[in-house]
């Protein structure tokens, strides 16, 4: 059963996939003029302009570009970068456990922030705990990340000499320590989000027929909302995590920046920067493939955690 | 067509006391918060002391004082008038870029909802594509391809947001489309695109013009994080964005610089955030 679910899901995620392969590879014709004049430069030789003609296979017809483009993709081939004597796949692959280690961090500290916050507002809804958090909400919703981040710099690093200003750190522990300030930030920033959807859900459930049965058979309040109401939040933490896992991988896009971590965010804003389009391309990829991944795996988990989905 | 009642009432007159509606708290406060931010944009050439790029070489990175009121940056400019004139910049460009992906995600999702089958399967799945996608790695992207320059922020996020609309507005549809007024519009003869736009959109409208409050939130803080990166409305056009990114080289000595535009973008977000709920309040109400 639970395999036919996942099968099914997996057919319909192929013509997302596609079409984000689509859209990526598109992007370059949405470039004013000649893409490869544009981005190698006014100072570059008509013989270089030629050859990466060639190499992006600009003087073919658009469906045999796609096809040329998909067939390398297949290979893992995402081209050379402009720039660095590299290939996109090689330097993609220095940089990514950067982001995927900041991602995870990131949502762990999301979940610690939201659930408690939500479990608070929905015990009683219109209660003081409630009007509280939802004003932390309105305000935090209109919080720039990169703001958040400096803000945490400036009381954590500059004031409290806590955590360093910036930078990865050494080994393993390093690398934890300095994930700290850019993982909280990120949490920070998607927590007004996750708390309004979550504190939704949860006096939903303790408003449901079993929590009632629950209490009717003599279960104390506090019993109540830790058996229930936390089993069915964090049902919901997961799921509505996973569905605003781009607003998480937004976030690190812009935070890595701010700590200058050396993860895929800080190669794309730099890529940019040089006019690098292979690599700002590549990662574009890699980041749409990250999300539909993690749509998957929560489709995957929620089937696993509550049966009822997988019949449906 | 004179009632009794009505008669009545004419007799004798009795003063009326105008029935008033109590509007929700959130949605005063939240309109009072925006009517002054936008009015500090709108007349910013009225009430900032000085130029958005005059600059006072005696007095770089001083404190408030009586002359600057919030100080001056690096260049000697004035924070407090850069600071309206970024509101300027950041907030036109934000109410206008909201327009265009609400126009086109409701028609989409207008059509997608009423005619079904493969228009709606064609238009859905774009939306999948769109939304496999994080917000600002598409947004990053389009902006970069297309060249810098507020042009290329409306474009991008166009291709971007147009999808929440359309998902709204097809929901709202499919509700709308069976219900009793649209079936007999049908019956009657009425043309598709006069029973979508005359009989279900301004019915199935409200839900996205209150998700449209968040959005343009969501656009203010896209355009200030492209400011902040450097991708976003080119110098020397004050932007709250950029501002924040020229004080990030003085948070040791001089921290308000990054900070005190922050400031502006959440009083802002908390105003539309108010205003947006206090529309849900009032149209859950009707």
């Amino acid at each position: 059963m639970l395999l036919r679910y996942i099968t099914r899901r997996l057919v319909i995620l192929v013509p997302v996939v596609l079409g984000v392969t689509i859209l990526v590879f598109f992007s370059i014709h949405l470039v004013p003029g000649d893409p490869a004049r544009s981005f190698l430069g006014d100072r570059a030789t008509p013989a270089a302009v030629a050859a990466l003609h060639r190499e992006w296979g600009l003087n073919e017809p658009i469906p045999v570009q796609y096809w040329l483009f998909m067939s390398r993709l297949l290979h893992g081939n995402l081209g050379q970068s402009l720039f660095y004597q590299s290939s996109v796949a090689g330097l993609i692959g220095g940089r990514l456990p950067v982001t995927l280690l900041l991602l995870l961090y990131a949502a762990v500290l999301s979940v610690l922030i939201s659930v408690p916050l939500a479990m608070a507002a929905a015990r009683r809804p219109d209660g003081i705990a409630d009007h509280i958090v939802r004003a932390i909400g309105l305000v935090g919703i209109g919080m720039p990340s990169f703001w958040v981040g400096t803000i945490l710099i400036i009381i954590f690093a500059l004031r409290l000499h806590i955590f360093a200003v910036a930078g990865y750190g050494n080994g393993l522990v390093g690398h934890l320590q300095s994930l700290v300030l850019p993982g909280l930030t990120i949490a920070i920033s998607i927590a007004p989000m996750l708390v309004r959807s979550l504190r939704a859900s949860m006096i939903e459930a303790l408003n449901s027929d079993y929590v009632a049965f629950a209490k009717a058979k003599g279960a104390t309040a506090p019993t109540v909302v830790m058996r229930y109401g936390l089993r069915n939040a964090s049902i919901s933490a997961v799921t509505i995590l996973g569905i605003n896992i781009g607003f998480l991988v937004g976030g690190t896009l812009v935070i890595e920046n701010v700590f200058a971590l050396p993860g895929l965010g800080s190669l794309m804003v730099q890529a940019i920067l040089d006019r690098d389009f292979p690599v700002v391309q590549g990662i574009t990829l890699v980041f749409a493939v990250i999300v539909v991944v993690v749509y998957l795996l929560t489709d995957v988990a929620y089937a696993l955690l509550d049966p009822r989905v997988r019949l449906g | 067509m004179s009632s009794p009642s009505l008669t009545a009432v004419a007799v004798v007159p009795v003063t009326r006391v105008p029935v008033r509606r109590r509007l929700p708290p959130s949605l005063i406060i939240g309109l009072t918060i925006l009517i002054i931010i936008v009015a500090a944009a709108v007349f910013a050439p009225l009430i900032a002391p000085y130029s958005p790029t005059q600059q006072d070489l005696t007095n770089i990175l001083a404190g408030p004082s009586a002359k600057h009121w919030l100080g001056t940056d690096e260049l000697g400019r004035d924070i407090f008038t850069r600071l309206l004139y970024g509101a300027r910049t950041d907030l036109s460009v934000a109410f206008i870029a909201v327009l265009s992906p609400f126009v086109l995600g409701t028609c989409l999702g207008a059509a997608a909802g009423y005619f079904g089958g493969w228009l709606d399967s064609v238009i859905m799945r774009i939306a999948d594509v769109v939304v496999a996608f994080p917000f600002y790695v598409l947004v990053i992207l389009l902006v970069f391809v297309l060249g810098p320059g507020t042009r290329s922020i409306y474009i991008a996020i166009t291709v971007v947001s147009w999808v929440s609309y359309a998902r709204i507005v097809r929901g709202g549809t499919l509700v709308a489309k069976n219900e009793e007024y649209v079936l007999s519009a049908r019956v009657a003869g009425i043309s598709d695109r006069r029973i979508i736009f005359r009989h279900i959109v301004p019915n199935v409208i409200t839900q996205a013009i209150v998700f449209a409050m968040s959005d343009i939130v969501m656009d203010i803080l896209a355009i200030v994080t492209l400011g902040y990166l450097g991708l976003g409305i080119p110098p020397p056009t004050p932007d709250w964005g950029s501002m924040m990114a020229e004080g990030q080289s003085f948070l040791t000595t001089h921290w308000e610089l990054a900070t005190i535009p922050g400031i502006a973008v959440v009083i802002t977000g908390l105003g539309l955030s108010l205003l947006g709920d206090g529309l849900a309040d009032l149209l859950r109400a009707e």
